[in-house]
């Protein structure tokens, strides 16, 4: 730069109109940002349109919902703008994109983190679409639906259980039976890690720390009951409660029978590990049914509740995250994003998806189950017969002190489990600054 | 750019030593015009830097007071240093993240900066196929991060990584996990890092090298000094001014080292064993419940450190060469 600028000084080009040249550059690339600003917000609203934000950008999510926009096109004559981002960074500028020119109707999570945005008020109560689609559901979703003010701001669609899965095939041949209690969990990993298995598929890498806390939170529901559960993720108790150090010490018996190596692996490739039978066990989702594309080897998939610790909770509670749609803080058509809703709320909406992607279980209590795989019947038996369900670790929770204070603490403790005492002390000096209000 | 372009002017417009009281009377040499022309040719430059550049360090550092979710503009709470004091005294990533940054300044100074020197005085030695060299050891800087960090996961991969492959620890039990374990990661990323630094600091070194005068060699070599000595004594003081950039290159891109880890951390912020002060920043800002202002002041935090250590840099340096001088 220094040079061509001097160049033409000496001769040639006036100096001055190089100057200019460059100068206007510059001032077009500063009011780049303020032009695209302007340019790129949305269109004036069109009634036949509704916008969707979609974090479904994997091949069979995104399959899946466009099915349900082209259904609902041709029902109501309203057309569905879809407009995709990748599932983690969704997540990642939810809050941006919330405040700034949200769609209409967007993706989300039930739980902690749809009760925070509806006290934000960055979504939309919608208690008249719960008026039409209400009847459809159980006493459960309905709580579920609610933020802390008692309205409805989520329509869920799907949901699918955690628990521990297996390849049938393997318990056949070396004659190993679904354990119901711990003991019989943790001799049966002890036997499984002697046949030459990895007794417990683990990968937490990268960006996948969040796969522990599927044995977290079931050790502590098992351990401690729900309602301590629930009271540790909305920040109420100590995490240096005298319970917590029995939830750890309960995970450091099983910690020799995890997979090694875990934490370099992607969940993917642990559960791959599985599949291929060198890993006995999973604690994992249903969604671990997304590795799978042959029907055969589906078929050879089975799981077990996560075993009962406390005979007083049994194996009361199911983990079972669930998604579905949220109506935004201003939407352009509120009049169609409300039948969108409804829609979406409707039995014939859980079938379309259900049959694009069938590794969930829909929420819908009149849902078509009838083509329903093995896995998804007794997942939604499962689910059924839970008496509490709770969502995810960090769905239940504030996301940022699971993923900035209690992920790194829990996984490197898991690396070198001791009795945890340091761990817990450290996780619990940074609660207050995240459950103060 | 604005500096290098007024040059020129400079001497017109000061001419030398003028006496002082003269300057006052003297009569104006541009025009309404000419003044005009600097004023937005300096104004719009600067306006861009105190928008772009000082007014978010300026917020950032009021920020820093307050606690703020980032949501709406009403709740913000000024809490004057309490972040700051809650910083230093009760958060457990915060010193094994200075204790990191420190570890990645001596490691990348010692290691790849002098190494990547290495190469450039190598390469400039007119060997056969430097061209291809250099485009070999310059291309993981030209590689996109994303690349990047899908090559070294293929290479640090527990199950069927090329280095767990090689050394024979890939099977259930003899696992080394590369950037996993807290006690290797940093280190695994270090080497990562390594492998694109050395490229950066190649392509800079070899730029000053072929900016060098050959009859200064020249001269060594007839004075009897071989290689070793031609370099250390002659060349190597000689681009003084190159040495300076690399290592302020070196002392930033260290302070400020984020992406790679991040990339390899699989980009959820700071992972135990690689915490960096970079990353318990977006740690409390990125994400869906944010921490504005305690980000906002660790964000501070690091800009006082990164300035002293430059700024203790740069004025030593030129203070030497006006003495020099």
């Amino acid at each position: 730069m220094t040079q061509q600028s001097r160049i033409p000084a000496a001769g040639g080009p006036r100096r001055r109109s190089v100057v200019n040249g460059l100068m206007g550059a510059g001032a077009v690339a500063l009011a780049g940002p303020a032009l695209a600003a302007c340019g790129g917000g949305p269109p004036a609203a069109d009634p036949k349109t509704v916008t969707f934000g979609s974090n479904g950008a994997d091949a069979t999510p995104k399959k899946a919902y466009a099915a349900l926009t082209a259904a609902f096109t041709k029902e109501s004559d309203l057309k569905v703008k879809t407009n995709t981002v990748d599932h983690d960074t969704f997540q990642k500028s939810i809050s941006s994109y919330l405040q700034g020119t949200p769609d209409d109707t967007f993706t989300w999570f039930a739980g902690y983190r749809m009760q925070y945005f509806a006290e934000k008020k960055l979504a939309s109560p919608i208690d008249e679409v719960w008026e039409t689609i209400g009847s459809g559901f159980s006493e459960a979703a309905k709580q579920l639906s609610k933020g802390a003010d008692g309205k409805y701001y989520f329509v869920p669609l799907y949901n699918y259980p955690w628990a521990v899965f297996y390849r049938k095939s393997v318990f056949q041949e070396r004659g190993y039976t679904p354990p119901a209690t711990w003991a019989q969990f943790v001799a049966l990993a002890k036997k499984m890690k002697k046949d030459g298995l990895s007794p417990i598929a683990s990968g937490y890498g990268g960006g996948d720390s969040w796969s522990i806390l599927g044995a977290f939170d079931y050790l502590n529901l098992r351990a401690n009951g729900y309602d301590f559960h629930m009271e540790l993720m909305r920040g109420d108790v100590a995490w240096s409660d005298r319970r917590m150090s029995t939830v750890l010490d309960l995970w450091r018996e099983v910690a020799p029978y995890y997979q090694s190596g875990a934490g370099g692996r992607s969940w993917q490739d642990a559960a791959q590990s599985l599949l291929d039978k060198k890993s006995g066990m999973a604690v994992i989702g249903l969604f671990l049914g997304q590795q799978i594309t042959d029907t055969a080897l589906r078929e050879d998939i089975d799981f077990f509740p996560f075993p009962e610790i406390d005979p007083a909770h049994g194996t009361d509670t199911v983990e079972a995250p669930t998604d579905g749609f949220m109506l935004s803080r201003k939407p352009k058509n509120a009049e169609g994003a409300g039948k969108f809703l409804e829609f979406l709320g409707s039995p014939e909406a859980e079938g379309i998806y259900m049959g694009v992607d069938p590794s969930n279980v829909a929420v819908h209590s009149e849902a078509d189950t009838s083509t329903y795989n093995a896995l998804q019947k007794k997942s939604a038996e499962l689910i059924g017969a839970a008496k509490h369900i709770t969502q995810f670790g960090d769905r239940d929770s504030d996301p940022g002190f699971i993923s900035t204070v209690v992920l790194p603490g829990l996984t490197q403790w898991l690396g070198h489990p001791d009795d945890g005492a340091a761990t817990l002390k450290k996780i619990e000096s940074q609660r207050s600054r995240f459950f103060s209000g | 750019m604005t500096s290098t372009l007024e040059a020129p002017e400079e001497p017109a417009t000061t001419p030398a030593a003028p006496p002082v009281p003269a300057r006052r009377r003297r009569p104006r040499r541009l025009g309404l015009r000419d003044r005009l022309f600097l004023g937005v040719i300096v104004g719009v430059p600067l306006l861009a830097l105190l928008i772009f550049v000082w007014l978010p360090a300026l917020a950032s550092f009021a920020l820093s007071f307050t606690s703020w979710d980032g949501l709406s503009l009403s709740e913000i709470d000024w809490i004057g240093w309490a972040n700051y004091r809650e910083i230093f005294t009760n958060y457990p990533p915060f010193w094994p993240a200075v204790q990191h940054n420190v570890i990645w300044l001596l490691f990348t100074a010692l290691l790849p900066t002098p190494f990547g020197i290495f190469l450039a005085y190598q390469l400039d030695r007119k060997i056969r196929f430097t061209r291809i060299y250099q485009t070999a050891i310059f291309l993981p800087m030209v590689l996109s991060l994303a690349v990047v960090g899908l090559i070294w996961e293929i290479i640090y991969n527990p199950d069927n990584g090329l280095l767990n492959g090689i050394i024979g620890a890939a099977s259930p039990g003899t696992h080394i996990d590369w950037l996993g374990d807290p006690d290797l990661n940093l280190w695994a990323v270090l080497v990562a890092s390594a492998w694109r630094h050395t490229g950066y600091i190649m392509i800079l070194y070899l730029a000053g090298l072929k900016g060098f005068d050959p009859a200064l060699k020249e001269a060594a070599a007839l004075d009897g000094a071989n290689g070793r000595q031609t370099f250390l004594r002659v060349v190597f003081p000689a681009l003084k001014p190159v040495n300076i950039v690399i290592l302020v290159v070196t002392a930033m891109e260290s302070l400020r080292a984020f992406d790679i880890v991040y990339v390899l951390g699989g980009g959820i912020g700071s992972k135990p064993g690689m915490e960096l002060l970079s990353l318990l920043i977006t740690d409390n800002i990125v994400g869906e419940t944010s921490h504005i202002g305690y980000g906002s002041a660790i964000a501070v935090i690091m800009l006082l450190v990164s300035l002293t250590a430059i700024c203790t840099f740069l004025v030593q340096n030129f203070r030497k060469d006006k003495e020099e001088a």
